[in-house]
């Protein structure tokens, strides 16, 4: 289908507000919150209902034109990074919050509405949704749905996989399913909206999503514990989670990261070289008992300084500064990278050692942000574009950091996902049969190879099939892939 | 004995001659006996054991504890029991971050009492003695505590799996927090070994509470049942259970409460406050026998219902009318605050029964939820289907089983719509 053709059909479907296809507007889209990688999409399209989605989509199949959904662009994995002739479909205009269920603990919205609206949508009924990533005033659901997406509270509360129970999501060939219970559990049949969640939208593009919600706790607390160094801070993080307690939060910075904070948002943090930040949710006495305790775990590992919020107000303040800190880095350096590792909690100490002294090696400094509770890192590697070869040799770095993780027993990404920018080192964690093995998933939904195409897979494997709507897939004409 | 190209001597090329033999009448899966059963004892086995079954067109159920065969519909063919009894060994326990690797065959009560050394455990509580861990994933078995724990979907991080033709794929890893690649750990919870066979499998773990203590109040009416559940469900007491009972021998709601020595008493004391006004309450210590969940009686029918939760009395009355309007004898226990309601259902023939599964089945396709034969008789899972989906996935069910499963060697015709 020549572009034009393409721009009216898509206007027949949309109305011409609903499509853009001029250069410079479309330019505005050419990457998500990863910066690093930029394509302009050849057209855009801003759809208003699951109707017209399943119309875009169903012209994508039938022209064997790849598309790649987004929601509000904070991914940081470049996920909702644009294909090269392909169209981008944002769906920031579905944002209605469709059905609020209070006796049955279940929120129904579109895609494109904001993670924080949900908990803003029920907390005068006692209730919140727990998933928090850090961008969750921006974030949409419907991305944080394709991601998987943690936040703070997540090692108590678990990701989002644990909070959505039923999506209609509209498949690669344009058909419409209905996956997840919903408000009802166990459905019977493969749990093929477990398979979804976090498929970084390379399955289809949920138009409806389901989520549970949570009775906000009766009690909340919440502490800052300065430590002389990281490796006495992480000894109270495995006091207090070998104590039995389960926190709702615990975050540890560095002194870096600290000194970043500090500039931006001033939370007036101890001066220390590492703070933990940990919170405590839930029945009054049982929050009030265990908090004593973590109090006298951290003192017993060293701390120096422990800071109990007495109100909302300060509680928001310790927030803050760890909200705050990828942003902040731009006080103490011009660029910066941030990286995602897991590893078992244990391994910390040894993995901070290892990411010291290849900061030391490549001469770049990395402060470290850590969700300390489940193991998952955030080295934020620092450079100056300016200086010639430096972002070549941070991202070098934050590859060794990663593989650093890897050696350790830990995970590529705990939250930002696969996307374009780790899929290179997928095979240093999976073997070519679990690389396969996965790809056969995506060939059950996707035997086209058309929803964001070239995400997540180092080797994009083609699928075989009976005849399609068409024969040989451009990947394949370029040599690029190989039948699977 | 040979079945197709395969024989006895095969099999023990593969695994040793002494584990594998010729199929006993009680290998039979709902009346479908099959020819051989063997028992692999490594990853690799299994591979091999897949490969030469999908080569020559053999049909393969995979077997843990065997207590849940009677789960799906009849196969459509049975050659050879894979069983994982021999793979029952615990790969990595890492205590100090709650993380667990396993074998499949594994126990599930021995690996709980191993893990309460170190005040550790999986928080699921199926309710059949003798279940391994890879059938409890494979069948996505769950208890009472499922409320705060979630079900096995919520706490597997990381799967080995042998697809049909030998291949073998892991996913996920051994840390909690991780999203690099597809999670096909949920995709095989539930699958009822039709997409491969799990071989190992890792998993969070959780402390175990210290204390515990269970609130039952004695219901007066279906109302009170769901308006008791719904008092619980938006208090701030986080219950880890909400059980009801509800049959001839009583009408009970019981809460579970699990927390430290100085937590418990408030706990209990708010649950005991909010469940008053709905009958007569009592406070027990520890994990209350009312919780533990009820049997099968000898030719009980078990159907399991599911629902949104807030419909709770809907679900008690409809059952018990249409029961009552059949003749049949029902008594029903369930996760009140989980949506999940299983009735017992005795007294009756087939023709009843399979009416009662139908009109059910009628009703939750118009208001959200499902109706699932857990224990049946062959009969009655032939006239009904063990699982009355209605969706329009499957369609993609098939797709998927079609990508994994090409050869149909594993479980065919045991899953929703005859996969």
């Amino acid at each position: 289908m020549e572009r034009t053709q393409l721009i009216s059909t898509m206007e027949s479907i949309l109305g011409p507000e609903g499509v853009i296809h001029e250069r410079e507007q479309l330019r505005t889209y050419e990457c998500d919150g990863l910066m690093n990688y930029r394509v302009i999409p050849d057209l855009v399209v801003l759809p208003e209902s699951a109707g017209q989605v399943q119309q875009i989509v169903r012209v994508c199949y039938e022209e064997g034109i790849p598309f790649v959904a987004r929601g509000s662009g904070t991914g940081l994995s470049g996920g909702a990074l644009p294909v090269e002739s392909g169209i981008l479909i944002v769906l920031a205009r579905m944002r209605r919050i469709l059905d609020v269920d209070i006796p049955n603990q279940r929120v129904t919205v579109e895609p494109g509405v904001v993670n924080l609206w949900v908990t803003q949508e029920v907390a005068s009924e006692g209730y919140f949704y727990a998933p928090d990533p850090s961008s969750q005033l921006v974030s949409s659901i419907g991305g944080n749905f394709a991601e998987n997406s943690g936040g703070v509270h997540c090692l108590k509360y678990g990701f989002t996989t644990n909070h959505v129970t039923g999506a209609e999501v509209v498949l690669p060939d344009g058909s419409v399913a209905h996956i997840g219970g919903g408000k009802a559990p166990d459905e019977p049949g493969y749990d093929l909206l477990g398979a979804f969640v976090g498929s970084e939208g390379t399955l289809g593009i949920a138009t409806k999503i389901t989520l549970r919600i949570v009775r906000t706790p009766e009690s909340v607390r919440t502490l800052i514990a300065a430590f002389e160094d990281t490796e006495k801070a992480g000894g109270a993080v495995s006091g207090i989670i070998g104590s039995g307690c389960v926190p709702a939060g615990i975050e540890m910075m560095d002194s870096l990261t600290l000194e970043a904070v500090e500039e931006a948002v001033h939370p007036h943090y101890p001066e220390c070289g590492a703070l933990l930040l940990v919170e405590l949710d839930g029945p009054e006495a049982e929050v009030e008992n265990q908090f004593e305790q973590v109090i006298k775990i951290c003192e017993e590992n060293g701390s120096s300084e422990i800071r109990v919020a007495k109100d909302d107000a300060e509680r928001a303040l310790f927030w803050k500064g760890r909200k705050a800190a990828f942003g902040a880095m731009g006080r103490i350096a011009n660029d910066y990278y941030v990286q995602d590792g897991v590893i078992p909690r244990t391994e910390l100490p040894a993995v901070l050692k290892k990411i010291s002294d290849l900061s030391a090696e490549y001469g770049l400094r990395v402060a470290n942000v850590f969700h300390a509770g489940d193991g998952n890192l955030h080295p934020l590697v620092l450079y100056d574009n300016n200086n010639e070869g430096e972002a070549e040799r941070a991202e070098e770095l934050a590859g060794e950091i990663i593989r650093a993780c890897l050696e350790h027993g830990g995970s590529l990404t705990g939250e930002h996902g696969i996307g374009e920018d780790k899929k290179k080192y997928m095979p240093d964690m999976f073997t070519a049969d679990d690389l396969n093995v996965m790809q056969l998933l995506r060939c059950a939904f996707d035997p086209h190879h058309l929803c964001n195409p070239g995400k997540v897979f180092p080797t994009p494997r083609l699928c075989a099939e009976r005849p399609g709507p068409f024969r040989v897939h451009p990947l394949q004409e370029a040599g690029l892939a190989e039948m699977f | 004995m040979q079945t197709a190209n395969v024989s006895l001597e095969d099999l023990q090329g593969i695994v040793g001659e002494e584990h594998a033999r010729e199929a006993a009448p009680e290998d039979a899966v709902d009346g479908a006996t099959p020819s051989f059963v063997a028992e692999p004892g490594s990853v690799e086995e299994i591979a091999g054991l897949l490969k030469l079954a999908s080569g020559a067109g053999l049909a393969v159920a995979p077997r843990g504890g065997g207590t849940k065969m009677h789960l799906g519909n009849p196969p459509r063919n049975l050659d050879l029991i894979v069983s994982t009894a021999r793979m029952n060994g615990v790969l990595e326990h890492a205590a100090p971050d709650q993380v667990l690797r396993v074998q499949a065959g594994i126990g599930l009560e021995g690996l709980q009492e191993r893990l309460s050394a170190s005040n550790q455990m999986l928080a699921i509580d199926p309710p059949e003695r003798g279940a391994t861990v890879g059938g409890v994933v494979a069948t996505n078995a769950s208890g009472p505590l499922r409320l705060r724990y979630g079900t096995i979907r919520d706490l597997i991080i990381g799967i080995t799996v042998v697809l049909p033709d030998g291949t073998v794929a892991k996913a996920g890893g051994k840390v909690v927090k991780n999203v690099a690649g597809y999670d096909l750990g949920k995709l095989f919870t539930g699958s009822l070994g039709t997409l491969g066979i799990i071989a190992e499998a890792n998993f969070r773990l959780h402390p175990i509470p210290e204390v515990a203590k269970t609130v039952v109040v004695e219901l007066e009416s279906q109302q009170g049942a769901a308006e008791a559940a719904q008092a619980i469900m938006h208090s701030q007491i986080v219950p880890s259970a909400v059980e009801l009972r509800w049959g001839p021998s009583g009408k009970r709601l019981a809460v579970l409460v699990e927390s430290i020595p100085g937590g418990i008493g408030a706990k209990a004391e708010t649950a005991a406050f909010l469940l008053k006004p709905f009958g007569e309450v009592h406070t027990e210590d520890g994990r209350a026998e009312i919780l533990r969940l009820p049997e099968a009686g000898e030719n009980e029918t078990i159907v399991k219902i599911t629902a949104p939760p807030a419909e709770l009395a809907g679900v008690l009355e409809s059952v018990s009318r249409a029961a009552e309007r059949r003749g049949l004898e029902v008594r029903m226990w369930g996760h009140a605050a989980s949506g999940v309601t299983f009735a017992g259902l005795s007294g009756g023939g087939v023709e009843a029964l399979a009416d009662f599964v139908g009109e059910m089945r009628e009703i939750r396709a118009r208001r959200g939820g499902s109706v699932t034969l857990q224990r049946a008789s062959v009969e009655l899972k032939r006239r009904a289907g063990a699982w009355g989906y209605g969706g329009d996935a499957l369609g993609l069910m098939r797709r998927v089983k079609e990508k994994f499963d090409p050869s149909g060697t594993m479980n065919p015709g045991r899953f929703v719509g005859g996969i």
